[in-house]
C-alpha cells in the first residue's frame, strides 16, 4: 500500500523489540470475539484506478462553471485566482496543526491576524475571531453570545435571515431555554419586513437578527433597527452571507451592528457543494471576552521579536471545560488563508471595483428581466433578486436546468408551504455573461408559457 | 582554505558555529532585516496599499445603482498587493510553519497522518468543486452517490446502521450526537439531567454536554489508566442520560471492559456517546457497533487523511445506533426510483434533531476521505491501524526504560509518559517540548490527558517508516538521557534553532492586541 511505509520485515523487527509474537497481541485487549470481524468492503486500488471511479462520479454533476449559472441564496459563483489555490496547498499550510507550538507555526499565526484584521475592517467591527465552520453555525454563536452579555432570552430572528441559519439557531438553541422568535419573509416589502423586526424587540429581547443583503437580495439601512434594540438594551446582530457586498454596501458596523457574523466563502473560496465554508465572526472591542472561538494576537518572543500566538483561551473548553463560550475546538484554518490570500490580491481597490461589476451584473439582469415581463420584488439589492413567476419555481428549475441552464433557487426549497412556490431567487455574479442573461431570460420565457 | 584560480573559495571554513570552534559566528545584523533564507515578513497591512490590487477586474463603468443611499463611502483599509508580491507574502509566511510534509509530527490524540495528493486532486475536480449545494438535485447525483458510497465504507467499518455526514467538525459530530441523545430522551418522556464524563476526556466533551443542557459529572479512572466500571456502575442512575467515552483513551489505551460499560449505561435506560477521535487505532480491526455503541463521530480530518490545514476545516460524521437513527439530523440522502435526493426539511416521522449546518457539510472532506478509502481498500485499512499501533508500541518499548511510562503496555495508536522522570531536573514537559523543536521535530501533545502529571502523548501513526522512528527515538533518547544527567541548557531556553524563540503568551492574553492598527502619526 503506497502510503504505508513499513515493510514485512521492519513489523517482524518492531514486534521482537517489543517483545511480541504477533500484531494481535497489542490488540488484546478489544474483545476476542469482536476482533479482526469480516468487513464486505472493496481491496486497496491503484491510485489510478481510484482517480479513474471518483472522476466517473465527479461527471455525472453539471458544474457551475459549465453552464449559464444563477443560484446563490447563500453560496455564491465566484471567480478565483490561481494564485490562491497554489498558495494554499503549500504542505507547510495545508500539513499543519492548529498553532499550539507558536514558534514553529508563525506562518498560520500571521495569516490569522491579518485575516481578523480583514473581516474586522470589512465588517466594520473592532475585532473578528479567526473563524468558524460557517455563516449559520456563526449566527447561532452569536445569539448564545447575545444571551451570554444581555443576559436575557428572547431572540427575534427577522424574516430576511436564510431558512437555513434559522433553522441552525433553531436546532442549536432547543435545549436551552431560549425563545427563538422567527418571522416570516416578506419578499414582496422588504421594508416592511425590516419594520417587523423592529417592531417585535421588547425589554426582555436579547437580540434582533437581521440579515443584509436579505435572503431575497434585497438591501436596506438597519440604522432604525439598531437603534431600537439598542432603546431596548439588546444587541443588533448582522448576518451576511454574501461578503462580496461588503465592497459596495455601507458596513453592518457603520449601521450599528454589535455582533456581524457572515458566510465568507465568496472570497476565495469554491462552491464545494455546500463545504467547506468559512464562518466570519466580528464584534466590539468590549465583548471580546464573550466571543466564542479561537483568537490570534500579537505578543513578542524572549528576544522582543514580534510574533503571534492563540489567546484569551480561557473562553475555550480545553480550558473551561463545561463553562466554555463554546464547545468549539476549530477554525476554518485553511479557508480563512484562501479568504487572506484573495483579500491581499484584491485590496480596497479590487474589492470595490468586483462589488460594483457584481451590482452592475445584477442590474443588467433586473433589467433583462423587467424587458420580459417578468415580476422583479426588490427596489434595492447588492448581487441577488427575487422574481415572482406566473408558476411553480421549482419545476420551472428543473425544466431549464434539463435544458443546461442553473436558473436561481424556489423559494419553495427554502421555505416548503409557506406560499412562495412560484418566487424564484437568481443571482448574478461577475462570472455571469450578457450570453448567460440572454439565454437564461429566452428559456424562462419559454418555461412559463 | 583552498580556492580556485580566481580565488574563489571552494570549501567552507573549518569548524561550526554550534560548538565555538568557527570563526564565522554571526555578530551583525543583516542590513535588510533577513536572515539567509529566514526571511523578514511584514504584515499585508505593512506591505500593501488600498490604491492597489493584484487582480485584473474589469470596470463596471457608469449605471445606475440600485442600492439606495447605502454606498460604502468611508475607507474600508484593506490592502492590495501585486502578485509577485502576494506569492512571496505567502510563500515566506509559510515557510514558518511545520506541517507533516516536513517530518514526524507526533501529536497525541490528532492524527497527523500523510495527507495524499489524490485527495487534493479528486476533491478539485469540477464535478465536486464547482456545483452549488441549491442546484437541483437532478444535477448533482454524482455528489449524492459519493456521500452515499461515504456512508456505506464508514457504517460498514464502524458497523453501526446509520451515519449523518453533516457534522463540520469533530466537537459539532459531539454535538450532533449529544443532541440525538436529548432528543430520542425526551420523545419517550424521559427527562434526564446528567452526562457522565471521564477525568481524561476532552475538554470539548464536557463543553458539550453543557451546551446541551446536561450538568456534567466526573467518573474516575483506574490505576490501569481505564474507566472505574463499579465508580460508573454506582454513579448510573435514572438521571443519566449519557455516558461519554472516548475508545480508544485518551491514555492510548482501549476500554478492555467497554461491553461490560456498555451495558450497564443500557441497563440504566441512558445512551453510550463514544468519543471516536482515536478511530485510527481500530479502524478494520473492532466495530464501536459490536461494542454497544450508540452515537460516535468519526474525525475525517484524523482518520482518513483529510489535512488539518493549520487548523480546520474539519469533517465530523457521527454514526448512529438503531435506537437513535431516526433523531439522526437534516439533510440526508434519500433513493427512489433510481434517483437519489435530499431530504431537507422534517421527515416523515418527524423526529428529526434538525439542521446543524447552512447546507450538507463538508463535501471537500467526503471527498478526501472516500479517496483514502478507496485507495486503501478494507485490507490497506485494517493494515493502517495495525502499523500505527506497532509505531506507537516501538515508541513505548524504546522509551521506557528512561522516559516515565504513565500505564503498561501494550498501548493502542498513542503511547502515554508523564514527568516523573523528569522530577528534581528542573526540565518540565513543556521545556522537553520545545527541546525537540531543535530536533527538528513537533512536539508530542503535553499536558493532556490531564489525569498524569506533566503528559507526554506521542502518537506516531502509521505513516512513519522504521527509519524515521529510529531517528526519532533516538533523538527522545538523547533529549531524556540529558535531562536526567542534569545538563539543562538545551531545555531552559529552547527551542534555539526555531525562528522564534518562546512567545510570551502572558502579554498576549493581558493587553490583547487582535487585530493591526496604523501607527499613530506622531511615530512615524
Amino acid at each position: 500500500m503506497r502510503y504505508l511505509p513499513l515493510t514485512s520485515d521492519d513489523r517482524q523487527a518492531m514486534l521482537a523489540k517489543i517483545g511480541v509474537r504477533h500484531i494481535d497481541d497489542l490488540f488484546k485487549d478489544v474483545p476476542k470475539a469482536d476482533l479482526n470481524p469480516e468487513i464486505n468492503l472493496p481491496k486497496r486500488q491503484s491510485e489510478m484506478a481510484v482517480e479513474r471511479q471518483l472522476s466517473t462520479l465527479a461527471a455525472k454533476n453539471t458544474s457551475a462553471g459549465s453552464v449559464p449559472f444563477f443560484v446563490g441564496a447563500g453560496a455564491y459563483k465566484h471567480h478565483v485566482p490561481a494564485t490562491v489555490d497554489h498558495m494554499i496547498q503549500r504542505g507547510e499550510f495545508l500539513t499543519a496543526y492548529t498553532p499550539y507550538q507558536p514558534e514553529i507555526a508563525q506562518g498560520t499565526l500571521q495569516y490569522l491576524f491579518e485575516f481578523q484584521t480583514l473581516v474586522a475592517q470589512l465588517t466594520g467591527m473592532d475585532v473578528a475571531n479567526a473563524s468558524m465552520y460557517d455563516g449559520s453555525t456563526a449566527t447561532a454563536e452569536a445569539v448564545m453570545m447575545a444571551r451570554r452579555v444581555t443576559r436575557k432570552k428572547r431572540a427575534v430572528i427577522a424574516g430576511s435571515v436564510h431558512a437555513h441559519y434559522r433553522a441552525v439557531v433553531e436546532t442549536t438553541t432547543q435545549f436551552t431555554d431560549d425563545n427563538i422568535v422567527c418571522q416570516a419573509p416578506n419578499p414582496a416589502d422588504a421594508g416592511a419586513e425590516l419594520q417587523a423586526a423592529l417592531d417585535a424587540i421588547d425589554d426582555t429581547t436579547s437580540c434582533v437578527v437581521v440579515q443584509n443583503p436579505g435572503i431575497n437580495g434585497s438591501v436596506l439601512d438597519l440604522g432604525p433597527v439598531a437603534e431600537a434594540a439598542h432603546a431596548h438594551k439588546a444587541l443588533l446582530i448582522v448576518v451576511v452571507t454574501e461578503v462580496m457586498s461588503l465592497g459596495l454596501i455601507k458596513s453592518p458596523g457603520e449601521m450599528g451592528a454589535d455582533i456581524v457574523v457572515g458566510e465568507g466563502q465568496s472570497i476565495g473560496n469554491g462552491l464545494n457543494f455546500g463545504g467547506p465554508y468559512l464562518g466570519l465572526f466580528a464584534t466590539n472591542q468590549k465583548y471580546v471576552r464573550q466571543m466564542p472561538g479561537r483568537l490570534c494576537g500579537k505578543t513578542v518572543d524572549a528576544e522582543g521579536e514580534q510574533g503571534f500566538v492563540l489567546t484569551l483561551s480561557t473562553r475555550e473548553q480545553h480550558i473551561r471545560r463545561e463553562k466554555a463560550t463554546s464547545n468549539i475546538c476549530t477554525n476554518s484554518g485553511l479557508c480563512s488563508l484562501a479568504f487572506t490570500v484573495h483579500m491581499s490580491l484584491l485590496g480596497e481597490k479590487g474589492l470595490r471595483q468586483l462589488a460594483r461589476v457584481n451590482h452592475k451584473r445584477a442590474c443588467d439582469l433586473r433589467d433583462a428581466l423587467t424587458a420580459a415581463g417578468f415580476e422583479v420584488l426588490n427596489s434595492s439589492f447588492f448581487n441577488e433578486i427575487t422574481v415572482r413567476l406566473s408558476k411553480g419555481a421549482t419545476d420551472v428549475v428543473e425544466t431549464l436546468a434539463a435544458d443546461g441552464v442553473l436558473a436561481g433557487v424556489p423559494m419553495e426549497r427554502l421555505y416548503p408551504g409557506q406560499g412562495f412556490d412560484d418566487h424564484l431567487i437568481l443571482a448574478a455574479t461577475e462570472t455571469v455573461t450578457d450570453e448567460d442573461i440572454a439565454v437564461l431570460v429566452s428559456k424562462l420565457t419559454e418555461a412559463v408559457q | 582554505m583552498s580556492m580556485n584560480t580566481q580565488g574563489r573559495p571552494t570549501a567552507p571554513v573549518a569548524g561550526s558555529v554550534a560548538d565555538g570552534t568557527s570563526e564565522m559566528t554571526p555578530v551583525f545584523e543583516s542590513f535588510s532585516g533577513h536572515r539567509g533564507l529566514r526571511l523578514f515578513e511584514p504584515l499585508i497591512f505593512e506591505l500593501g496599499s488600498t490604491e492597489t490590487t493584484g487582480v485584473d477586474v474589469d470596470e463596471a463603468g457608469d449605471f445606475e445603482m440600485s442600492i439606495g443611499d447605502l454606498e460604502r463611502t468611508a475607507e474600508i483599509g484593506c490592502p492590495g498587493l501585486p502578485e509577485p508580491d502576494a506569492v512571496r507574502h505567502f510563500t515566506r509566511l509559510s515557510r514558518r510553519n511545520y506541517g507533516i510534509d516536513m517530518g514526524v509530527f507526533p501529536l497525541g490524540s490528532c492524527t497527523m497522518k500523510h495527507n495524499p495528493r489524490l485527495n487534493e486532486k479528486m476533491a478539485r475536480l469540477p464535478g465536486f468543486a464547482d456545483i452549488h449545494p441549491l442546484q437541483p438535485t437532478s444535477s448533482v447525483q454524482g455528489a449524492l452517490e459519493l456521500m452515499d458510497q461515504l456512508s456505506h465504507w464508514i457504517c460498514s467499518l464502524t458497523g453501526m446502521p446509520a451515519v449523518a455526514l453533516s457534522p463540520k467538525a469533530g466537537a459539532h459530530g459531539e454535538l450532533c450526537g449529544v443532541m440525538a441523545i436529548r432528543a430520542a430522551l425526551e420523545a419517550r418522556g424521559d427527562a434526564r439531567e446528567v452526562v457522565l464524563c471521564p477525568e481524561s476526556a476532552h475538554g470539548t466533551n464536557p463543553a458539550t454536554a453543557a451546551f446541551c443542557g446536561y450538568k456534567v459529572k466526573s467518573i474516575p479512572a483506574k490505576g490501569n489508566g481505564r474507566v472505574d466500571l463499579d465508580a460508573l456502575i454506582e454513579a448510573l442512575d435514572d438521571t443519566v442520560a449519557a455516558v461519554m467515552i472516548t475508545n480508544p483513551n485518551t491514555c492510548g489505551l482501549f476500554e478492555t471492559e467497554v461491553k461490560d460499560i456498555s451495558d450497564a449505561v443500557h441497563k440504566a435506560g441512558a445512551f453510550f456517546y463514544c468519543d471516536g477521535a482515536n478511530f485510527n487505532a481500530i479502524m478494520g480491526k473492532a466495530r464501536p457497533g459490536d461494542l454497544g455503541v450508540d452515537a460516535m463521530h468519526l474525525n475525517l480530518h484524523k482518520t482518513f487523511s483529510t489535512p488539518h490545514g493549520g487548523g480546520g476545516p474539519g469533517s465530523g460524521p457521527v454514526v448512529f445506533s438503531d435506537a437513535l437513527k431516526d433523531f439522526a439530523p437534516l439533510p440526508y440522502v434519500t433513493m427512489s426510483e433510481g434517483e437519489r435526493a435530499l431530504h431537507e426539511w422534517s421527515d416523515e416521522k418527524g423526529q428529526s434533531l434538525g439542521r446543524l449546518t447552512a447546507f450538507h457539510g463538508q463535501m471537500g472532506m467526503y471527498v478526501r476521505a472516500l479517496s483514502y478509502m478507496l485507495s486503501h481498500g478494507v485490507d490497506g485499512i485494517r493494515q493502517a491501524a495495525e502499523d500505527a499501533v506497532l509505531n506507537a508500541n516501538y515508541v513505548l518499548a524504546s522509551l521506557q526504560d528512561i522516559m516515565s511510562a504513565s500505564y503498561g503496555g501494550p498501548c493502542m495508536h498513542e503511547a502515554l509518559f508523564d514527568d516523573a522522570f523528569l522530577k528534581d531536573t528542573g526540565v518540565t514537559t513543556l521545556d522537553f517540548a520545545k527541546a525537540m523543536i531543535d530536533e527538528g521535530y513537533h512536539p508530542m501533545t503535553m499536558y493532556f490527558p490531564l489525569v498524569v502529571h506533566g503528559a507526554m502523548l506521542i502518537e506516531p501513526t502509521e505513516t512513519e517508516s522504521k527509519y524515521n522512528m529510529d531517528q526519532f527515538i533516538r533523538s527522545m533518547r538523547g533529549l531524556a538521557e540529558t535531562a536526567v544527567a542534569g545538563e539543562t541548557a538545551r531545555f531552559e531556553g529552547a527551542p534555539y534553532f526555531a525562528p522564534w524563540k518562546r512567545l510570551d503568551e502572558t502579554q498576549a492574553a493581558r493587553q490583547p492586541v487582535l487585530r493591526y492598527s496604523p501607527p499613530e502619526p506622531d511615530q512615524k
